[in-house]
C-alpha cells in the first residue's frame, strides 16, 4: 500500500485525481442527503413563516451580529433540554434563509426565547444590557429607536417566496402594511394580518410605543417569534404547549 | 494490512531505481540535487503507520456500530442502533426522575407544611435558587430586587398578593400575558384631562408617600374623580386589582412628577409572563414558596 502511494506521488495528475477522490467522499456524505432533504424532512402542519416585521427584526439581527454570540441551536442533550426545553428540529428553520443555528454561545441560546420574558424587557434590555442584568456583558443597542425602513419588505418576501417559503401574493403586495399593523393592533389593517398569518403571531405595540414603527419593535417582535412558528419540537418531550 | 516493508533500505530497489545510500545513516537518498546538497529517504516511522492503520480499524469498527453512511432517503444505523436525540430525552427523564424524588412534594401546595419541612427546603433552596436565577432574574434582579418597571420581590407591596398561593397563581397565567386566564391590569391613560391638570394631578400623586398632599385641593378632587376607583382613598391602594397603592413608596415606574406625567399620558400596562407552559405544577409551587420567603427575610431567599 504505501508502495502504491510512493508510486503516486511521482505521478503528478495521478496524486491530483486520487486527492480528489478521498476529499470528495467527505464532501459526498455531507451533501447527498440534501438531495432527499423534500422527502427525509417533513414539515409540521403548523409551521408558519415569519411575518414581514419579524422578518424585518431578523434582518436586524443578523445585521447587528447577535449570532455571533447566539445560537439558536437547542443541542440534543439531557442538560440543554432541561434549561432551554425541547431540541430544535430541522423543520423549524426550513423557512429560514439563511438559517441562524450556530454554534458560538458567548451569551445563551434563543431558540426556545420567544414568549419568556415581556417586550418591556427585551426593549430596557437592547438599550442598555447592564440595567436588567448588572453582569451582562452583552452591548448596548440604543440606536434601535429609530425608524424602521420597511422599503426592502416586499422585495424581501418575494425573493423568500421563490426561495420556497410560502409568501402568497397577497402577503408580498402588503408586506410594508402588515409590518406596520402588527404594531397597531387596534389599527384597521390587524384584522388581514391575523387572516394572512394566524392566530397566533403577536400583535403589541412591541417597544410601547404604538405611534412609531421602530427596529425596535421589529427586533422584538422576531425575540418574541423564536420558537413559536409550530409546536412540532414540544411534542417529543411531551412537556407543555408553546 | 500488511506491514510495511522497508523499501528503501539498502537491500531493496527503490521504486526510482536510484541507488545512493548515505554512508552515516545507511538510507537511501532521494536522488534530488540541490546545489550539492542531497536529501535522505528516511523511511516513515514505523509508529505513525501503526497509528493511521488504527485509525482505519476504528473507523470501520465505528461504521458497523453506529450511524454513518447517507443511503439516499435514510442512512446506515449501526448495530447499536443509537439516537442522540431518543439518549438525551431518556437522560432528561431519569434525571426528573431523581429530582422527583422530593420535588413532587411540592405538587401539592401545602405551603405550610412545605416550609416547616426544615430537612426538604434545605434541599430545595438551592434547586428553586436556580430556577429563578434561570427565569426570574432577568426583570427581578439576581437578588429579586427588581429595577424600574419591574417589581421588587423583597419589599411588602404586593399588587396581587405575596403569600404563596397567590404568587403561584401568578406565575402560572402571568399578568397582561398572552394566556386565557392572565391576570390584567392596565393603567389606562389620562391624555384627555388638560396638560395643566395632569400637571398638577402628577404633582399631587408625587406628594402622596410623603404625606405632604393636600387632599382638600383641585387636584385632590381630580384624583377622587378619576383615580380612586383603582387606587383608593386618598392613594391608599390594597383593593388588588393590580393597581398600586401610591402611599408606599413602591411604585415600580418612580412617582417623581415627571415620570407621573408620562404615565398619566401613556399609561401603563407591566407584562409578567405566563409560567404555566415552561414550568411544572411542582416548580411554580417551589418558586412561589421561594419568592414569598424573599420577600419574607428581604434577602433574596439566599439565607
Amino acid at each position: 500500500m504505501l508502495r502504491l502511494h510512493y508510486n503516486l506521488e511521482k505521478v503528478s495528475m495521478g496524486l491530483v485525481a486520487a486527492i480528489m477522490v478521498a476529499a470528495s467522499i467527505g464532501g459526498i456524505v455531507e451533501i447527498a442527503p440534501l438531495f432527499t432533504i423534500d422527502e427525509t424532512v417533513t414539515l409540521p402542519d403548523d409551521l408558519r413563516p415569519h411575518t414581514p416585521l419579524e422578518l424585518a427584526g431578523r434582518e436586524i439581527y443578523v445585521r447587528e451580529g447577535c449570532y455571533a454570540c447566539h445560537s439558536q441551536m437547542v443541542r440534543s442533550l439531557a442538560d440543554e433540554l432541561d434549561r432551554y426545553g425541547p431540541y430544535s428540529l430541522a423543520a423549524e428553520s426550513a423557512y429560514d434563509h439563511p438559517m441562524l443555528w450556530g454554534s458560538k454561545r458567548t451569551g445563551p441560546d434563543l431558540a426556545r426565547l420567544g414568549e419568556k420574558y415581556s417586550d418591556a424587557w427585551h426593549v430596557a434590555h437592547l438599550r442598555d444590557p447592564r440595567a436588567v442584568v448588572p453582569a451582562s456583558i452583552m452591548p448596548a443597542y440604543p440606536w434601535l429607536g429609530r425608524p424602521l425602513d420597511t422599503r426592502l419588505l416586499e422585495a424581501q418576501l418575494a425573493t423568500l417566496a421563490r426561495l420556497g417559503v410560502p409568501y402568497d401574493d397577497a402577503m408580498i403586495a402588503n408586506a410594508e402594511a402588515d409590518a406596520l399593523a402588527q404594531s397597531r393592533p387596534a389599527s384597521d389593517g390587524a384584522a388581514a394580518v391575523v387572516a394572512r398569518y394566524g392566530e397566533r403571531i403577536a400583535m403589541r405595540a412591541f417597544d410601547g410605543d404604538a405611534e412609531r414603527l421602530t427596529e425596535m419593535d421589529a427586533v422584538v417582535a422576531y425575540l418574541q417569534s423564536l420558537g413559536t412558528l409550530t409546536n412540532a419540537p414540544y411534542q417529543i418531550i411531551g412537556g407543555g404547549e408553546q | 494490512m500488511s506491514a510495511p516493508r522497508p523499501y528503501n533500505a539498502p537491500d531493496t530497489d527503490a521504486p526510482t531505481g536510484h541507488r545512493e545510500v548515505d554512508p552515516v545513516t545507511g538510507y537511501d537518498t532521494t536522488g534530488h540535487d540541490w546545489n550539492g546538497i542531497r536529501e535522505l529517504n528516511t523511511p516513515f516511522p514505523r509508529i505513525v503507520v501503526w497509528a493511521l492503520g488504527l485509525t482505519f480499524l476504528y473507523s470501520v469498527v465505528t461504521w458497523v456500530l453506529l450511524p454513518a453512511w447517507p443511503t439516499g432517503h435514510t442512512y446506515t444505523r449501526g448495530l447499536l442502533g443509537l439516537d442522540q436525540s431518543e439518549a438525551a430525552v431518556e437522560r432528561l427523564r431519569e434525571v426528573d426522575a431523581v429530582r422527583q424524588g422530593w420535588l413532587a412534594r411540592f405538587d401539592d401546595p401545602d405551603f405550610t407544611a412545605l416550609a416547616a419541612d426544615r430537612d426538604l427546603m434545605a434541599w430545595a433552596t438551592p434547586a428553586a435558587d436556580r430556577l429563578y436565577q434561570d427565569n426570574c432574574a432577568a426583570c427581578h434582579g439576581f437578588a429579586g430586587g427588581g429595577g424600574p418597571g419591574f417589581p421588587d420581590l423583597r419589599d411588602t407591596a404586593w399588587l396581587w398578593g405575596g403569600d404563596p398561593e397567590t404568587v403561584a397563581e401568578t406565575l402560572r397565567h402571568g399578568i397582561n400575558a398572552p394566556d386565557p386566564d392572565t391576570r390584567i391590569a392596565e393603567m389606562p391613560a389620562f391624555d384627555w384631562l388638560d396638560r395643566s391638570e395632569r400637571r398638577e394631578l402628577a404633582a399631587y400623586v408625587a406628594a402622596l408617600p410623603t404625606g405632604d398632599a393636600t387632599h382638600d385641593s383641585p387636584a385632590g378632587f381630580l384624583f377622587a374623580e378619576n383615580c380612586e376607583a383603582c387606587h383608593g382613598a386618598q392613594g391608599g391602594g390594597g383593593l388588588m386589582n393590580g393597581a398600586p397603592s401610591l402611599a408606599d413608596a413602591a411604585v415600580i415606574y418612580g412617582q417623581d412628577p415627571g415620570t407621573v406625567m408620562e404615565t398619566l399620558r401613556v399609561g401603563r400596562r407591566g407584562v409578567m409572563p405566563a409560567w404555566g407552559d415552561r414550568l411544572s405544577a411542582a416548580e411554580i409551587n417551589l418558586l412561589a414558596s421561594y419568592v414569598s420567603r424573599v420577600s419574607e427575610n428581604g434577602k433574596g431567599g439566599r439565607e
